[in-house]
């Protein structure tokens, strides 16, 4: 089992590579909306990538208003 | 008319394959452009369905298949006439899209929808009146209209209801999520998955073999597999534009339309 602090490294690393941002450029408070410079169906496209990544289910609404690192990390842990 | 280059979407006829390609910015929404075009496809069904097998239908869009109906449209449309002026003409746009889509539907070839990226709403409703879903891992599918104080307009619960008829389908539809191409494979909505942007080439291998086999036993089998469920779609209908009429869809529509949240399709 991940401990919460694994998950959140992996959901940054994630996002890096993803969004083609420099490994170690994230940080778990970060505003992923602001930081990443990312619109709504991007958001999706980073939801996607991390359920198939965990082998989890995140339903949207689980995630609405979430758009830090950590938060996000915590909602994903949840469901591990 | 074998191939078409319009405004929305575009279709090419090649060795018995048909490839509509729907291509609107930004996301494929399905408005009157758009529904005027699918009927132009359908109404070409004519000319090439007797010697064609296949037809793919998928998106030249980054962002995915289709968002689905065209909703800064529809209020914007709606918000120009008053009571039964407003519901005629929903109710009109709901019987020439259902019209298209039902000759989609129970067409003589093999239809395949190869879908990557967000397959919501309308979206999801062409895509479910396809034969077989091909769709990318990164897909994403969804019914949110009920967020909107609706129900899916363009065939959607009877269609999805005929496919899977499960409680999965009462999941999609109160909740509103929207949920992965795993999971829409696990319960069925699903046929096959690709690998990212692999949708279309995966949909190709399929139509190559589907061609293989004898097209009169295929039609056959196709019309027995896959009633159209008519009265259903027509109950669809009635309860959209019933839903249609109360001030609460307006105001949600409006919403929507003026949102500059970075998620406005969540409630």
């Amino acid at each position: 089992m991940r401990t919460v602090e694994q998950t959140t490294q992996e959901v940054l690393d994630l996002a890096a590579k993803h969004f083609q941002v420099a490994e170690g450029s994230l940080a778990p408070d970060d505003d992923f909306f602001k930081k990443l410079g990312i619109n709504s169906l991007q958001a999706l496209e980073l939801l996607s990538r991390l359920e198939n990544h965990f082998g989890i289910e995140l339903p949207d609404y689980e995630v609405q208003g979430v758009s830090d690192f950590r938060t996000l990390a915590s909602r994903i842990q949840s469901r591990l | 008319m074998k191939s078409f280059t319009g405004k929305t979407l575009r279709w090419n006829w090649n060795d018995g394959v048909v490839e509509l390609t729907l291509d609107r910015e930004p996301a494929n929404e399905i408005g009157t452009a758009m529904l005027a075009e699918l009927e132009k496809f359908v109404g070409a069904f004519a000319v090439f369905a007797a010697e064609t097998s296949v037809c793919i239908i998928s998106s030249a869009r980054k962002s995915g298949f289709s968002a689905g109906a065209d909703l800064r449209e529809l209020y914007e449309s709606a918000a120009l006439l008053e009571g039964a002026e407003r519901l005629a003409g929903v109710r009109q746009f709901l019987e020439r899209i259902h019209a298209a889509l039902n000759a989609i539907d129970a067409a003589p070839f093999v239809t395949i929808a190869a879908v990557h990226g967000i397959c919501f709403g309308g979206g999801l409703e062409l895509a479910l009146v396809c034969d077989i879903i091909v769709a990318d891992k990164m897909a994403r599918f969804a019914f949110p209209e009920l967020r909107l104080g609706l129900i899916p307009g363009f065939g959607g619960i009877p269609r999805l209801k005929r496919d899977l008829g499960n409680g999965f389908v009462r999941d999609l539809l109160f909740t509103g999520r929207s949920v992965n191409a795993t999971r829409a494979q696990a319960v069925g909505l699903v046929s096959q998955l690709a690998a990212e942007g692999e949708a279309l080439n995966v949909a190709r291998s399929n139509a190559a073999q589907i061609k293989k086999f004898d097209p009169f036993a295929r039609a056959a089998a196709k019309k027995f597999l896959k009633p159209i469920p008519r009265e259903d779609l027509r109950r669809e209908i009635d309860l959209f534009c019933e839903l249609f009429t109360r001030p609460v869809v307006m105001a949600a529509l409006k919403k929507f339309v003026e949102s500059t949240d970075a998620m406005p399709y969540l409630p």
